[in-house]
């Protein structure tokens, strides 16, 4: 993709909570979502076992990959399916529009793929003059807002019902006002009901392909992929090369901890396997590289490619609760997003790897055991070595660099803090220099350092240790 | 053709650690007391219904009790004793199922550890009657139960070619915030009749 500087997180998210009130509210409904997942977790005593096996299974799968998608288009093309193959997003895009071109197709209906998102089909479709209709709820939300989703599975997490009420009063006329979910909801099943039946074709994401079947299963909970992918003579199905799996019972681990991981369900409501096109109608699959095959070259950064794309790292991370989707301009946001854009863009996302505390709450939840945080250090490491972060930053960590290797530096500017702190003006220490005073208070300096509280404790221990010895004798 | 080639080719010429494909149907995988009542909880908390019944005709009176059932015009069944008006296989055109009321069916088995029941298109000419029907009761036999997912697997026949699918309640979002709405895009409710005393 094009290197188009992706505004700096900072600064999207101070934009977002400079209303205090919504911040705190998307930071509230998150939580909830991320204590659903913990109750869930806690529910299966062998938690931890499916975790370590998933993720097993993930790294076997990429340490087989090319075998196992050839394995995966042999059997996809015995069941009768048309395996097609992108490099990249354009090449993905202009397969997808021929196969729709081929059959006459106006009209589409879609099911959540964060895929089609990262390589923008739908404005590459609607400029070839087709009509596409996200049919997830929270994707259609953001679909008639002209947004893109801030969450990949919660993709409206950030919108208000009311925001919602008014969206929906001017696309499909409810009356205004009217913010009831409840009514909300069944009026856009009644409103997309007709556009399902409309729809030419339908287009879904994949969660899981399997090598040994050809096959590949769709998780939802509305039954949208379902029947986007029943109706029409047309299904067409896209995929990163990531989402392999070596059998068809991987599936018993990866169907547990999905959903537990995802919303606190114990599964998704459907769970649907397709092998092979309905009969008289036709299934293509797209296999989407766009950047995946780099990142499986490279030892430190390997792992992400398990991603099973729950969104559990988003859910506990404090920063993406916080800062909002929206904040971290790509497709996927939150500490997975944070690994993955860089490796796409490193100029335009280089902001990413620091919209993190390095807390590690992610790496604990996540069910395919990605090192997140550990990710996110080492891209700061490669950043800065490859001088892609701001030269302040860079200017602090090499004086750090210095005077943490230098035993006498360190005490005499530790000497130098405590006195300096106390008598510096405000502007000196919270300038525009200092990027990380911005929005912190420095703490008071403590009067004696530790090494000298040390020492002090020391003689005083001696001094009443002597005492208790003449005590005794 | 080109691209299948450039994207395998790099792959194949990347080194990477082999790693051992681990077992998973085999493990310390979770076995309820109870299956039935774990099965009912779980069925319930994902907003569908589980009654208990002698006999498929037991199935059917309950079905008499339900609004619904009694003003429905148009009715797909799988099972003898319950009477469906749709002839599956003389629908031409699968939109022509659009105003389904009720889908009546019975299930291979289903799963105690997260409520899912496992239905398949092996027998029917159209799949999308499980998500275009306004209602959906399931029968299964209790005796088919199983635990957990690593004994569904173990057991779950997906045709190739064909469709399976583990359907665990009603549909159902959260996309507004977080509030939970049953009935989606898929079916509004969801019944599961549990046959305990097979004839
Ligand atoms: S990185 Fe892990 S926790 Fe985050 S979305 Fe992917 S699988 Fe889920």
């Amino acid at each position: 993709m094009a290197s188009t500087s992706a505004a700096d997180h900072a600064n999207l998210a101070d934009q977002f909570v400079a209303n205090g009130e919504r911040a705190h509210w998307h930071d509230g409904a998150l939580w909830f979502v991320r204590q659903k997942r913990d109750r869930m977790a806690r529910s299966l005593p062998e938690w931890e076992e499916l975790r370590q096996r998933a993720s097993q299974i993930k790294a076997h799968t990429m340490s087989h990959l090319p075998a196992y998608l050839e394995q995966f288009e042999a059997n996809a093309n015995r069941l009768g399916v048309s395996v097609h193959w992108a490099e990249n997003a354009q090449q993905h895009n202009e397969i997808v529009y021929s196969i729709l071109k081929r059959h006459g197709v106006q009209r589409v209906v879609k099911s959540k793929s964060m895929l089609t998102e990262e390589c923008h089909l739908n404005p590459y479709l609607e400029q070839q003059g087709l009509q596409v209709v996200d049919t997830d709820l929270g994707e259609w939300i953001v679909q008639l807002r002209n947004e893109p989703p801030s969450h990949i599975v919660l993709p409206a997490i950030h919108i208000k019902k009311e925001e919602v009420g008014e969206t929906f009063h001017q696309h499909i006329g409810t009356p205004k006002g009217n913010a009831e979910p409840t009514f909300l909801t069944h009026s856009a099943r009644h409103a997309l009901r007709q556009r399902f039946l409309g729809a030419e074709a339908g287009i879904t994401g994949v969660n899981f392909a399997i090598a040994e079947t050809g096959g590949f299963v769709v998780c939802t909970n509305e039954g949208n992929a379902d029947l986007g992918a029943s109706l029409p003579p047309v299904h067409i199905a896209c995929m990163g090369l990531e989402k392999l799996i070596p059998r068809l019972e991987d599936l018993s681990v990866f169907t547990r901890l999905l959903a537990r991981s995802a919303t606190g369900q114990p599964i998704t409501t459907y769970t649907s396997h397709f092998h092979g096109p309905r009969p008289g109608a036709e299934l293509h699959i797209v296999i989407v590289d766009n950047g995946r095959s780099e990142l499986r070259a490279n030892a430190t950064y390997r792992e992400s490619l398990q991603c099973i794309r729950c969104g559990a790292c988003m859910n506990t991370c404090p920063v993406y609760r916080r800062s909002g989707g929206h904040s971290y301009s790509n497709t996927v946001p939150g500490p997975i997003g944070s690994v993955l854009a860089p490796a796409m863009d490193a100029k335009a996302h280089h902001s990413l790897p620091y919209a993190c505390t390095l807390c590690g709450s992610c790496t604990d939840v996540c069910p395919v055991k990605i090192p997140l945080h550990h990710q996110l250090l080492a891209w700061r490491g490669e950043l800065a070595e490859r001088k892609l972060i701001p030269f302040t930053k860079r200017l602090g960590m090499k004086v750090g660099r210095v005077v943490l290797g230098n035993t006498r530096l360190y005490v005499w500017s530790g000497w130098l803090a405590r006195k300096g702190l106390r008598l510096l003006p405000r502007w000196l220490t919270h300038n525009r220099l200092n990027v990380w005073a911005r929005s912190r208070d420095l703490p008071q300096p403590p009067k004696r350092s530790f090494r000298e509280e040390y020492r002090a404790r020391k003689r005083e221990q001696g001094r009443s240790q002597d005492e208790n010895l003449s005590e005794n004798h | 053709m080109k691209s299948r080639e450039n994207i395998l080719n790099k792959l194949r010429r990347q080194i990477v650690d082999q790693v051992a494909l681990p077992e998973v149907l085999d493990g310390p995988w979770i076995q309820y007391d109870d299956p039935k009542s774990q099965f009912r909880t779980m069925v319930e908390f994902v907003g569908g219904s589980v009654t208990e019944v002698a006999s498929p005709t037991e199935m059917l009176d309950h079905l008499g009790n339900f609004d619904e059932w009694r003003a429905a015009k148009r009715i797909f069944s799988s099972i003898p004793e319950v009477p469906g008006n749709v002839d599956l296989a003389a629908v031409e055109d699968a939109h022509d199922l659009e105003n389904l009321d009720f889908v009546a069916y019975r299930a291979q088995f289903a799963v105690a550890e997260n409520g899912a029941v496992y239905l398949s298109d092996s027998d029917l000419r159209h799949r999308v009657i499980f998500f275009i029907t306004q209602f959906l009761v399931l029968l299964v036999d209790q005796r088919d139960l199983v635990h957990n997912m690593h004994q569904a697997y173990r057991q779950a026949v997906i045709p190739q070619p064909g469709f399976g699918l583990f359907l665990s309640g009603p549909s159902k979002t959260a996309d507004i915030e977080q509030s939970l709405v049953i009935g989606a895009h898929g079916c509004r409710e969801l019944q599961v009749f549990l046959l305990n005393n097979p004839s």
